[in-house]
């Protein structure tokens, strides 16, 4: 930074004029100003130290200890958690990326053409189709996911309608369902998921969407495009921005969740959120606990990362 | 799309507008920026990672002076954390009669709190305080057995007062007296016994009787719609009295051979789900035929689905219990004392027995109970006869590195 960054700067200060007796401001009024992002950026600093960065620490430092909790823990630099974490549950590892990979792409299925619909069709209905996105909100997470286990109940008419309709017979033939049921099987816990995310997914392709100028559209019609021609050259393609951060949105916190696999799955649809619950207040193995959260961070970064750079978009939102 | 802007060609108004955009206007989140951030905070993580080796006091056993200041006579007083529809309640659902009374005989005030939901989380909650030597802010907690023992052997609870316990101590039905992980009750007193029975919803079974842990880990027609519980010792334990063995005194290899013939369940798809409390409505329902049920819940859930019946195995059953304890540093010990004796008159005991519906662990409740309602007074999952008495179990009270291999096998087998 030079003394040229500051053109606005009060412009009688250049004159001449006998300069009167006068106590000079602490800071130049030009280094204050320069200062005032981080004042403002300071309570989020504050926050993000307090609850990110200490409880990382604290984190870190107890995936690298051992102990028990009757001798205490110590630091000992144990590393070797790590693996013996990863090569003990590996496969919920895996099962949570599948599970949350199946769930953002549902989303992204449903959710886009939703999105669209309001962006684009909802007219004067909009703000109420919106408020019906957001609605599930007002009830509690866990209650949502609840009520699944009524609407899915074996001698309900949602199962009771797949088994007359005989796609219970497919889906247990791909080995998503079980028998005559869809509760306690790897289809309820993704459809648990997709559902619990989804307005992650909408808000932000709304955003999107709703941004783009609908001129756009009608050049590209006096330009001969059909509408799918449209869609595929003009809207996805500005669109990307929403998508992008409706799938980190909705991708992130359902590989780490465990309470859909919990109330809506059995013993083999548990994820990793499940193994560090247990192992954390069930075992008591706090050492393992916290070093397969790092591990899933890590993934999760690792995953994003690499996702972003592939993806070519620019802004995220 | 934003134009891509080089800085070195830029005019100094034009750095002064980005200047301005970046710090009062609304600046853009790029792909570039959450990379650069993401960059800086794995290399702050491993910065900071380095001070790990500080190290973080251990969660071991507090050293002695736990005895609080004990604040009873001047503040008239008592916090009491409990699990939620563990308390009679008036017909409006805003008052506990029993506790108005107790306010009303001895002046004494009760803060009634309904925060524990369960045992493992509520420990992880009170675990910095108590190990590190502080107040939980609560005087009075109710546990089941296994995390009261555990606490007794951490020295986190405190020795009570049997002075100030006449009732409790007179009252206390023999079967509960010398529980291995407190002999002689000196840290708690019971609030309710537990039985661990079997469960199973008449119409989901076809009008079928299940009436052993042998038919549910093997009869095919219950194959996906078993039930067992996440509390190891209720499922482990009555899989043990199945194959003979007393829980009493399990063995590593018993314990192993009983989570073998489970796991073998959990294989053939036999086992639908490992749940806690909320399993009640899956057998309500029909979704779990069948399942390993806490007796409490099964007498109310009766009242509501008809279908549901419950058979106690004859190979026995297992009774846990839920315990009153005061944690170290509690400000109103003596008032918490008093209120544990006020809930052994069997005339109150019986107040609360006839709205939770809990085995009641208080000699002569049966004929308070009987004046309240003659069913419940008659029914053996509340209060037991001579036969249901001798058929009951409780688990063997584990060290601390036998507790933490033997859930960590356990938790395994339901899958995490």
């Amino acid at each position: 930074m030079t003394a040229t960054a500051t053109p606005d700067a009060p412009p009688d200060a250049a004159g001449p004029a006998p300069a009167p007796v006068q106590k000079p401001p602490l800071l130049k009024p030009a280094v204050r100003k320069r200062l005032v992002p981080y004042w403002l950026l300071l309570p989020g600093i504050l926050w993000l130290l307090i609850f990110f960065a200490a409880p990382l620490i604290y984190q870190a430092s107890t995936s690298v200890q051992t102990g028990s909790l009757e001798g205490g823990f110590k630091v000992t630099w144990h590393f070797q958690t790590y693996w013996d974490a990863l090569s003990e549950y590996y496969p919920q590892f895996l099962r949570s990326v599948l599970y949350a990979a199946t769930a953002t792409v549902m989303c992204l299925m449903l959710g886009y053409p939703l999105a669209y619909l309001i962006a684009f069709r909802a007219g004067r209905w909009r703000n109420l189709v919106m408020i019906l996105v957001i609605a599930p909100f007002f009830t509690s997470f866990l209650i949502r996911t609840l009520a699944w286990k009524t609407i899915l109940s074996d001698s309900g008419p949602v199962v009771g309608a797949l088994n007359s309709l005989h796609i219970l017979d497919v889906t247990s033939y791909l080995g998503i369902t079980e028998g005559q049921r869809v509760l306690a099987t790897p289809l309820a816990v993704v459809c648990g998921l997709t559902y619990n995310f989804l307005p992650f997914m909408i808000l932000p392709l709304y955003t999107s969407l709703e941004r783009i100028d609908p001129r756009l559209h009608e050049a590209a019609g006096d330009l001969y495009a059909r509408p799918v021609t449209t869609f595929r050259k003009v809207t996805f393609p500005l669109s990307m921005p929403g998508v992008v951060a409706g799938t980190l949105l909705t991708f992130i916190p359902a590989t780490g969740d465990y309470i859909n696999a919990e109330l809506l799955g059995s013993a083999d649809q548990k994820m990793v959120g499940n193994v560090i619950q247990s192992q954390f207040l069930r075992v008591l193995d706090y050492p393992t606990a916290a070093a397969l959260s790092f591990i899933l961070m890590a993934a999760i970064l690792t995953m994003v990362t690499v996702y972003i750079r592939k993806s070519g978009t620019e802004d995220l939102v | 799309m934003e134009a891509r802007h080089d800085s070195e060609s830029l005019s100094p108004p034009q750095i002064a507008a980005i200047r301005r955009s970046m710090t009062s206007g609304r600046m853009a989140l790029t792909r570039r920026s959450l990379l650069r951030a993401g960059g800086a905070g794995a290399m702050a993580v491993g910065g900071l990672g380095a001070l790990g080796g500080c190290g973080i006091p251990p969660a071991g056993r507090t050293e002695a002076n736990n005895a609080s200041d004990d604040h009873s006579d001047e503040e008239k007083k008592v916090d009491f954390s409990n699990w939620s529809e563990y308390m009679d309640v008036s017909e409006d659902k805003k008052r506990h009669p029993t506790l108005d009374e107790f306010q009303r005989r001895t002046g004494i005030a009760v803060k009634y709190t309904e925060d524990i939901n369960d045992n493992v989380e509520f420990f992880g909650k009170i675990k910095p305080q108590l190990a590190g030597g502080q107040s939980i802010g609560r005087d009075l907690i109710c546990v089941t057995d296994w995390l009261a023992a555990r606490m007794i052997r951490l020295g986190w609870m405190q020795k009570l007062d049997s002075a100030n316990l006449p009732h409790a101590f007179a009252n206390l039905a023999e079967g509960f007296r010398t529980p291995d992980w407190d002999p002689g009750r000196s840290y708690s007193y019971p609030w309710t016994g537990i039985p661990a029975v079997i469960a199973y919803n008449k119409k989901a079974t076809g009008g079928r009787k299940v009436t052993s842990i042998t038919q549910l880990l093997e009869d095919p027609k219950l194959k996906g719609r078993v039930g067992m519980l996440t509390e190891m010792r209720d499922t482990v334990g009555l899989t043990l009295l199945d194959m003979g063995k007393r829980p009493e005194d399990v063995t590593a290899d018993d314990y192993d051979a009983a989570l073998a013939r489970i796991q073998k369940a959990v294989d053939r798809g036999q086992i639908r789900r490992f749940t806690g409390g909320e399993y009640t409505g899956d057998l309500g329902q029909g979704d779990l035929a069948a399942c390993v049920a806490w007796a409490g819940d099964l007498v109310q859930l009766q009242l509501d689905k008809p279908q549901v019946e419950y058979a106690v195995p004859d190979a026995g059953y297992m009774t846990s219990t839920d315990n009153l304890l005061v944690p170290n540093k509690a400000r109103h010990k003596k008032n918490a004392e008093r209120l544990i004796d006020y809930y052994y008159e069997p005339k109150n005991a019986a107040r609360v027995a006839a709205f939770i519906n809990y085995q009641c662990p208080v000699d002569g409740v049966r004929d308070e109970l009987a004046k309240i309602n003659k069913d419940l007074a008659e029914n053996p999952l509340i209060i037991p006869d001579e036969e249901m008495t001798a058929k009951s179990h409780a688990f063997r009270s584990l060290s601390s590195e036998e507790e933490t291999v033997f859930e960590e096998k356990f938790t395994k087998l339901t899958g995490a």
